[in-house]
């Protein structure tokens, strides 16, 4: 298994993580400007970190949407290394698969309680056109995540959108945002997570946020139906090697609306989908289409306590499982949507809101950036 | 040829304590009990059917295994020696019915179920809602709206829904009583499932259930009309049975009655006999061509199912049936009952049913092409927690048969194919068929269902889903005891022990 020394060297051996799937506790919050104002990264870590006891310190991580306007054509890799042997057969696939405009070092801070980090590199990527001729660009680049992800040994993708980066780690999610040094990145959608692993030691790939190309996913709760989320997306192509339920929900979006085009409305329905009793009493067309869709993606149900925010490049999705089982609030502020776990993390940053609520299980809040912001 | 088998059973009356009211004598249908100044058993006869013992008023009668013992031999078992000497009195193949009694493994037994603790919530299912409904039906690899994202697009093929992921397995009318049909038809309308007509036709008393009626055309095409194509929930070709792969069916001309008669279309008193391959498939191709003609006539209204026994080779079979365009596979597994088949071939031929529903949903995976099917699987299913290990593996839905008649009123006495049925089930005879209460029966089976869906409720509740789709498919939900590696492999599931 690729990616064992990933984890924190001092909690366990290389050898006795095999394929662990990690259930999980945790705190969320997320906030988005929907005119596209860029925030800096403290805003954010001041909000995650009020909920300090709902993680543990093994594991914390966030995903900002915006950070890279200069290069936003770009696919912006994110890597973690075990060492320098994993960093050289990657650039030696890189080289081979992509064109590298950039690459250099994620900035660092290093005086912070964050204990065996990994390499860290960046890098800004463009798919050859001569490697398009019969797959989407997406496709392309997402066979290529999965390929690195299974294939080298000791190398991770963080992150792989474009004008997007996700920064995680093994400690509480303040001390990660330090580490990282977000103060210094601008993003005008923050989405924070803090880690509460039950049952095995945390590793720094396997935190949160679990990204996709743009897709990036932080999750409290744990997804009960994983079993069958999973065999259903190997059928179209993905592998799931890092066996966290997390990694389902992202290739999840991005299976159903990037690749089926489902309207993001119809792709919530599709994973909290309403109960039969409330469909049957649906209107007829409304009906409908939530009875096609339960038929149909029955498989990409997630079922079991869940609450996540979906962050990708044109919004911010918060979603619930169907009975509510995990925490959420959601609130409005002027041009500001905010969501996470608990009222505080959100008064934390913004004391005075216009509106503050309690999303029904299954029912998503939206967050659409404004079509004029690029 | 005087016969030299020992009688199988013996009936045991206490005569102090019967009263002579000779109720057994009346309620015997085999003939085991006479009545010469007290009751007086022929033990020969007997099948263990405990007609007699379960309507004795005194509780006088006990039947007990005839004790007599063979010399011991592991290799020569006194089964064995007995059908030798059946052969050697008849020359003929040895009949029996029910499915196959024969001690190989059962997987099911060496399975074990998730449940939730501490990290995810088991959830109540009398509190919370729990959701068996089941459609069976092809499905589009992924729905389309319009460009304004609001109106749907896509037309799905026809769908048949079910309250509960349990359909009654085909029995045919002639296999079994009219009684026997009308209570699965009506529990199956009830209950929000089907009941299947097996290769007999449909008797026109059953016209008001059509919707909640699976109707099955096999080798013998008895009774099939474009009508009753059409009056039904969705049509089956029937390929193959578990109990008797490869074999057609025969169904005795002293059983073709008046009724039977015009249900299957043909003579009275002529022998019903269902070819063992369809002689218009002999291969892929050909049942491809009459899928198309079932959905041509049927309008695409109906799904069409096709019905295998399982078999060695049946993932790459189920394979083949999904690209002829069966918008459902019926798998049998070679525990599955019959009317009446051959010992040799429910003994020995075919393969467990859960390892053939491991290998058919994996092959389907593989190919990208689970979704264009539905998948049913029988051939024992014995109790709920079978259903749920089934739709763990991949079932969408289970069918039970013998299950379904042993809850109105059948012993599993095996002797389907002699027409004596004593409790009314699997014969035609008037003062027999009367025996059989079809609404009392029909409240036996809704109630049997009813059980079982409470208890899937349960098994769905302590996993933490509430939902059975996500249960469907779930192989990480289950472990195994016991098994060799192979097994584990093909079912796709770890041993227990192993964690996430």
């Amino acid at each position: 298994m690729k990616c064992d020394g990933l984890m924190n060297p001092e909690v366990s051996k290389t050898s006795e993580r095999v394929h662990q799937r990690i259930p999980s506790g945790c705190a969320i919050s997320g906030m988005m400007s929907e005119e596209g104002r860029r925030i800096d990264g403290r805003v954010i870590i001041k909000s995650i970190a009020c909920m300090h006891d709902r993680s543990n310190g093994l594991g914390g991580g966030f995903a900002a949407y915006g950070i890279y306007p200069k290069r936003k054509h770009q696919y912006a890799f994110h890597m973690m290394y075990d060492n320098v042997e994993a960093k050289e057969a990657t650039e030696e696939i890189f080289k081979d698969i992509f064109n590298v405009d950039m690459d250099e070092p994620i900035p660092t801070h290093r005086e912070n309680g964050i204990s065996n980090p990994p390499l860290l590199w960046r890098y800004f990527l463009e798919a050859p056109e001569n490697k398009l001729e019969f797959i989407s660009e997406r496709d392309y680049v997402m066979k290529m995540v999965m390929r690195i992800n299974s294939e080298v040994e000791g190398a991770f993708v963080a992150s792989s959108g474009k004008n997007m980066g996700a920064f995680k780690g093994v400690g509480y999610p303040e001390d990660i945002g330090k580490f990282y040094k977000l103060e210094d990145y601008s993003a005008y959608i923050w989405t924070a997570h803090g880690r509460f692993p039950t049952n095995t030691p945390g590793w720094w790939g396997g935190a949160h946020p679990f990204t996709l190309l743009d897709w990036s996913v932080v999750h409290n709760g744990e997804i009960s139906s994983y079993g069958i989320n999973k065999r259903y997306l190997e059928m179209y192509g993905y592998r799931l090697e890092l066996r966290t339920d997390t990694e389902v929900i992202a290739y999840l979006f991005d299976l159903l609306v990037r690749r089926h085009k489902l309207p993001i409305d119809k792709a919530v329905m599709s994973l909290a989908s309403p109960f039969w009793k409330d469909i049957d009493r649906m209107e007829p067309e409304q009906k409908k289409i939530a009875t096609a869709i339960r038929q149909v993606y029955g498989s990409s149900l997630l079922n079991g306590p869940f609450s996540i925010i979906l962050g990708h490049s044109r919004g911010m999705i918060g979603l619930n499982d169907r009975i509510k089982l995990r925490p959420m609030t959601a609130a409005r502020k002027d041009d500001m949507l905010y969501m996470a776990s608990e009222e505080s993390a959100i008064r934390e940053i913004a004391p005075d809101l216009d509106e503050v609520w309690s999303p029904r299980a299954g029912t998503a809040v939206i967050g659409t950036l404004k079509e004029e912001v690029e | 040829m005087e016969s030299q088998l020992p009688a199988e059973f013996m009936v045991n009356v206490d005569h102090e304590r019967c009263r002579r009211c000779k109720r057994c004598v009346i309620n015997c249908s085999f003939s085991a009990i006479e009545f010469k100044d007290k009751v007086t058993p022929n033990h020969r006869l007997c099948v263990a059917c405990h007609r007699c013992a379960t309507f004795c008023p005194e509780g006088a009668i006990t039947i007990t295994e005839n004790p007599l013992e063979y010399k011991y031999g592991y290799n020569w078992t006194p089964e064995i020696r007995k059908n030798i000497l059946k052969q050697a009195e008849s020359g003929g193949i040895i009949l029996t019915g029910m499915g196959n009694p024969r001690p190989y493994p059962i997987y099911w037994d060496h399975m074990l179920i998730d449940a939730c603790q501490v990290t995810n919530p088991s959830i109540d299912p009398l509190r919370e809602p729990m959701e068996l409904r089941t459609y069976l039906g092809a499905k589009p690899e992924c729905v389309e709206f319009d460009s304004e994202h609001i109106s749907l697009e896509t037309e799905l093929a026809p769908q048949v829904k079910l309250d509960i992921p349990v359909v009654f397995a085909a029995m045919s009318y002639g296999a079994i009583s009219l009684n026997a049909h009308k209570a699965l038809a009506m529990a199956a309308k009830r209950m929000g499932t089907l009941m299947n007509t097996g290769e007999g036709g449909l008797h026109e008393e059953l016209a008001s259930y059509t919707d909640r009626i699976i109707v099955q055309v096999a080798s013998g095409r008895f009774g099939v009309t474009s009508k009753y194509l059409n009056n039904s929930a969705l049509v089956e070709i029937k390929i193959g049975q578990g109990a008797k792969p490869g074999i057609g069916g025969h169904l005795p001309g002293e059983k073709v009655g008046e009724d039977i008669s015009k249900t299957r279309m043909i003579p009275v008193g002529t022998d019903a006999l269902s070819p063992a391959p369809h002689h218009d498939i002999y291969s892929i191709e050909d049942l491809s061509q009459l899928i198309y003609a079932i959905k041509e006539t049927t309008d695409y209204k109906k799904p069409v199912s096709v019905k295998i026994a399982a078999v060695h080779n049946v993932a790459a079979i189920a394979s083949g049936i999904v690209r002829a365009g069966a918008d459902i596979v019926m798998i049998d597994g070679f525990r599955g009952g019959t009317g009446a088949a051959p010992m040799v071939i429910r003994d020995h031929v075919g393969i467990p049913i859960e390892l053939a529903l491991a290998a058919v949903d994996e092959r389907l995976r593989q190919e990208g092409i689970r979704n264009r099917a539905s998948i049913l699987v029988g051939g024992s299913i014995r109790q709920s927690a079978d259903v749920v290990k089934a739709i763990a593996l991949g079932a969408d839905a289970c069918v039970i048969g013998t299950a379904s008649l042993i809850a109105m009123g059948c012993r599993v006495c095996q002797k389907c194919y002699t027409g004596n049925c004593a409790w009314g089930i699997a014969t035609q005879k008037p003062e027999l068929v009367r025996r059989l209460n079809p609404e009392i029966a029909a409240d036996r089976l809704c109630n049997l269902l009813t059980a079982w869906g409470h208890e899937i409720q349960e098994v769905l509740g302590s996993l933490g889903i509430n939902a059975i789709e996500s249960l469907r498919g779930s192989r990480e939900r289950l472990r195994g005891v016991g098994l060799p590696q192979e097994a584990l492999d093909i079912l796709g599931i770890k041993h227990a022990g192993i964690g996430q």
